[in-house]
């Protein structure tokens, strides 16, 4: 009783900086907004929704805007377990504008489909929310909560077809193993607080170091918080989820999944091994090196093999992610580490832009086909060639073929790998450049498809592109384009983002 | 190194102002084809009379600087500028690159292969222009890397859209082949980026700082761009995406892809992996000299087992790149100098006789050697062009094949210092061996397939032979440059020669004169 007391007696309000959270406000907003404004407005006009979810993660990227330009580069609340830095800033940014090109892809899919439309929107921006505050957590607690912030609203998206049995093994799979990783996750977590005796992640860092008191629980305590996330990046061998899930899940959500949700797995990854365990690289980094050699070889192998589009994009996602592991492989090296957050943060920028515009265009070319199969795009060229050019540039950005986005992503990862010049980074970039190859098979299959084949069934009926779909393309293509030709553009912001309180080495 | 940076806006221009076709092109919807042709036309005339301009401006006299320098700022996060320039060993493969593509525009504009598709095949062309121009003048790394990754893609679709019956093969093979090696190229290249002490990749400064790596490093950062360049030459044993590639390709792409492409392969040994890393080069000289007498050998072999004339035509490359690459692992300016000359020799004749080759193709309907002849009495203009053709590519004097082939020979008699001049010598022999066979198989492909008496074969037995007109307008004003080429070369090498010889000293000065 008397500890109580004593708590109660120190206890003080924590002072909030509104500004510094505004970016968050103003999407809860805008998502009891949605969910309100379904309750009272006519079906007919349920199309509004979309509209102010596009306008609420636009008008979100003010406060983001107006954050980066203030004097105060790190804002810091709650005793540090919520910081808005310029990483932070910078990864909000990408969540906004992909989840707007998300809402883009989504509202004509939405409005055709028999859906729950309010609830959709509603959870697209819960799930939003909880990426925004993925970016700014350091704190062990605020971590899960984000991150349950964020998947909870994903697993019930990826079922969102609810009497489509694909849809439901997405959505029951996803969240089966989505939950065990978190379980495994907090595991970890707590062997963590168990030995640092503290949940904020600088004094984690303080604790876990290579030196003195190191031990297998560390280790353990690592690896685990690391593997729950390595499911989130459905890193191999923790991918299983993600063909089924991508190939079930609705086109605009799985778009969703691969790109903001993947992102969020990466941003949280970065910030654990930079912020709390920067001095255990012993553990992580050759885990690491093994997770990225896997998971590019074996997501290129697998995709090789697919004839659904979507399937064929779930692996190719799952081997990109290969390649943004890679820097991490050496991301505890002297002189490595700035680089290896440069390069992942511009690896999910561009890959970003890039998938998101491919599943524009399978969204667009499904609405003539209705079939998810590669060859539904065989003799696009000829018939679309808008599409048929545009698809092609997006998946020459994945293969990473100069001038496109992909290519300095794939540079630049590489770039940071061998700069810590050990041979065992060579060995890893040894690996990189062949699957780099290897993925140019069913990249250039799709491309194949397009161009060289004829159209089955003959049937050459032109395709309609919605307006948001349109738009939606336009952003993509010249963003992919030119990351790829300017590429100082994608390297500013990306140099931009560190973390603050990162232990500088 | 000295640069000289008047005119600086010059190389620039004529590298994109193609893409300012392509992009032209594009906002014209629903144009008809005849505009699509016009724009390309204009497009690739504009981008010689630059080319030409450039040449006139370009001083002679210090044909060793790089000149028409710009250095702006790129990517500065990862040291990379868009540092670009001209010296003697570019400049005339700048220019042939965009002669080749105003030709081939101007063939193409009678001849779009099927099926059709005007606009995206000239786009394609203009696209495949900027990348082979720019891969010439770029002085910085990864401006190389991209300029030479930027031809990849239209020549894939090329061969895969408009090619022959294996065509979605052949792209594929050719573009899985060509990637592999630019992707241990980039590795090589940013090992040496990081050896040099992370400062640039400008290739003058790596020129300057690359002998400082340690020998055995050097060693590997040249099996990287050895395996990089070697694909693209190609070298034996990694030429077999080639004959397929030239087979199914339409002609335009296959006259591209001799003329030019292969050029990238070779100008990358001369311009980045011989100058950064000397002592690696002398190492692998050896080896570099003993595939290319294998590939001369072995492709001159090819050929006389071949039952189709393009194919054959391909395997001679094999052969013909073999000398260059002979003259090239001579590390000598003699041999060096003969290699920039078959370069340039090679582009001609063979981009020539594919041009041929095209028209037999699509007034017999067919390449198989054995279905072919009396080509002079049914059409002598056609005949005596490809006796001429064929004449320059076996070596005769006095066309420009010869001063190619005929200095790499001679070269490999005295290679440079620290080379071992009895496996050289040998070299020498079996490469000369390789001359006798060419005249071999090019003399007995000519009498095949210009001697003798028609043959009606039941490909074209309804095909009347109104079909069979001799060289058309279009044909004569795209081939007569080359012709003219050919001769004048040969006639007067040191037009040649001596542009690219003061470069090739300041090259070589890396191996310490």
């Amino acid at each position: 009783m008397q500890n109580l007391s004593v708590l109660t007696a120190q206890w003080v309000a924590p002072t909030v900086d509104y500004h510094g959270l505004a970016p968050e406000l103003v999407v809860a907003g805008g998502l009891c907004l949605v969910l309100i404004l379904d309750l009272f407005i006519d079906d007919r006009k349920k199309w509004l929704l979309s509209v102010i979810s596009s306008f609420t993660l636009l008008a979100a990227m003010i406060p983001v805007l107006t954050l980066a330009l203030s004097d105060v580069q790190v804002r810091s609340m709650f005793d540090g377990r919520y910081v808005v830095d310029n990483f932070s800033l910078v990864m909000k940014g990408v969540f906004l504008l992909s989840g707007y090109v998300v809402v883009l892809l989504s509202s004509s899919h939405v409005e055709e489909g028999e859906y729950w439309r309010g609830e959709y929107w509603f959870l697209l921006l819960s799930s939003l929310l909880g990426m925004l505050m993925m970016t700014s957590s350091r704190d062990l607690v605020s971590i899960f909560v984000a991150l349950e912030f964020l998947s909870i609203p994903a697993y019930m998206l990826a079922a969102w077809r609810k009497r489509d049995t694909k849809s439901n093994e997405a959505g029951v799979k996803y969240f089966m193993l989505g939950v065990f990783a978190s379980a495994v996750m907090l595991y970890g977590m707590s062997l963590l607080y168990g030995v640092t005796n503290s949940t904020l992640l600088v004094d984690i860092a303080s604790q876990v170091t290579g030196t003195g008191e190191f031990s297998a629980v560390h280790a353990l305590a690592v690896v685990f918080v690391v593997v729950g996330f390595a499911f989130k990046v459905s890193a191999v061998p923790f991918h299983t989820w993600a063909p089924d899930t991508y190939e079930g899940a609705p086109a605009p959500v799985t778009a969703f999944l691969s790109v903001a949700s993947k992102a969020a797995g990466f941003v949280a990854l970065v910030v654990l091994i930079y912020t709390a365990f920067p001095l255990a690289h012993d553990i992580w980094q050759p885990f690491f090196w093994v997770l990225s050699a896997l998971t590019m070889t074996v997501g290129n192998i697998l995709a090789l093999k697919q004839h659904n589009i979507v399937r064929m994009i779930a692996y190719s996602s799952i081997s990109q992610g290969g390649f943004v592991l890679m820097p991490l492989a050496v991301a505890g090296m002297s002189g490595s580490a700035n680089s290896a957050l440069r390069s992942v943060v511009l690896y999910m920028i561009i890959y970003a832009a890039t998938n998101l515009g491919v599943f524009a265009v399978i969204l667009a070319v499904s609405r003539k086909t209705r079939s998810g199969e590669i060859s539904s795009f065989g003799g696009l060229f000829s018939y679309a060639p808008a599409l048929g050019v545009l698809m092609t540039l997006f998946m020459a950005s994945l293969a990473g073929i100069p001038p496109l986005g992909g290519w300095i992503a794939k540079f630049v990862a590489f770039q940071s790998l061998l700069s810590s010049q050990s041979s065992w980074a060579y060995a890893l970039a040894l690996i990189g450049a062949v699957n780099s190859v290897i993925a140019f098979g069913y990249y250039g299959n799709v491309m194949r498809e397009i161009w060289m084949r004829p159209v089955p069934d003959g049937d050459i009926t032109q395709i309609k592109i919605p307006g948001s779909l349109s738009l939606a393309l336009g952003i993509t293509s010249v963003a992919t384009l030119v990351f790829g030709i300017f590429p100082a553009i994608g390297l500013h912001f990306a140099d931009l983002a560190e973390i603050a309180g990162a232990l500088s080495r | 190194m000295n640069m000289l940076q008047e005119n600086n806006w010059l190389l620039s221009v004529g590298t994109f102002l193609p893409m300012v076709g392509v992009v032209l092109m594009m906002l014209m919807p629903k144009a008809k084809d005849q505009s699509v042709k016009l724009v390309a036309l204009v497009t690739s005339i504009a981008t010689l009379a630059v080319g030409i301009y450039t040449a006139f401006k370009f001083d002679f006299d210090q044909a060793e600087k790089m000149q028409f320098v710009a250095n702006e700022k790129w990517i500065s996060v990862i040291k990379s500028s868009y540092l670009i320039g001209i010296d003697g060993i570019s400049l005339p493969l700048y220019l042939l690159s965009m002669v080749i593509t105003l030709l081939v525009v101007i063939y193409s504009l009678d001849h779009v292969p099927s099926p059709g598709k005007p606009k995206a095949f000239f786009s394609l062309l203009l696209v495949l222009q900027t990348g082979m121009a720019g891969t010439f003048i770029a002085q910085d790394l990864i401006l190389f890397f991209v300029f030479f990754e930027l031809v990849l893609l239209p020549m894939f679709f090329m061969i895969g859209v408009w090619g022959g019956e294996q065509r979605q093969y052949a792209s594929i093979k050719f573009f899985l082949y060509t990637m592999f090696g630019s992707a241990l190229m980039l590795v090589a290249f940013l090992a040496l980026f990081f050896k040099t002490g992370a400062e640039s990749f400008s290739i003058p400064y790596l020129i300057e700082n690359g002998g400082s790596i340690g020998k055995n490093l050097q060693v590997w950062i040249f099996a990287g761009m050895f395996v990089g360049f070697a694909v693209k030459v190609p070298m034996f044993p990694f030429h077999t995406w080639l004959p397929d590639a030239h087979t199914q390709a339409p002609t335009q792409g296959s006259v591209i892809l001799a003329a030019v492409l292969l050029k990238l392969g070779t100008y990358g040994f001369v311009r980045i992996a011989l100058p950064i890393l000397p002592s690696a080069a002398r190492q692998w000289a050896p080896y570099i000299g003993g595939l290319a007498v294998i590939g001369i050998i072995y492709g001159a072999l090819g050929c006389l087992a071949q039952t189709d004339m393009k194919r054959l035509i391909a395997f001679s490359s094999v052969a013909h790149m073999g000398f260059v690459m002979l003259g090239i692992s001579t590390l000598t300016s003699f041999g060096i100098n003969a290699a920039m000359f078959g370069m340039v020799a090679h582009g001609l004749i063979t981009g020539m006789l594919f041009f041929v080759a095209g028209s037999v193709k699509e007034r017999y309907h067919t390449l198989e050697i054995s279905k072919l002849g009396g080509m002079l009495t049914q059409m002598p203009h056609l005949g005596w062009i490809f006796g001429f053709c064929t004449m320059a590519s076996l070596g005769l004097p006095g066309l420009a094949g010869f001063w190619g082939e005929f200095p790499a020979i001679l070269s490999a008699y005295n290679p440079g210092a620290g080379l071992n001049e009895t496996v050289f010598r040998v070299f020498m022999v079996i490469a000369a061996l390789g001359t006798v066979l060419a005249a071999a198989y090019l003399l007995w492909l000519y009498q095949r397939i210009a001697f003798g008496t028609p043959k009606n074969s039941e490909h074209d037995s309804h095909s009347t032979h109104d079909e069979l007109h001799d060289v058309t307008t279009y044909e004569w004003l795209a081939w007569t440059p080359l012709l003219v080429g050919i001769l004048v070369l040969g006639i007067v090498p040191n037009l040649l020669f001596s542009v690219f010889d003061p470069a090739v000293q300041v090259t070589l000065s890396a191996f310490g004169g």
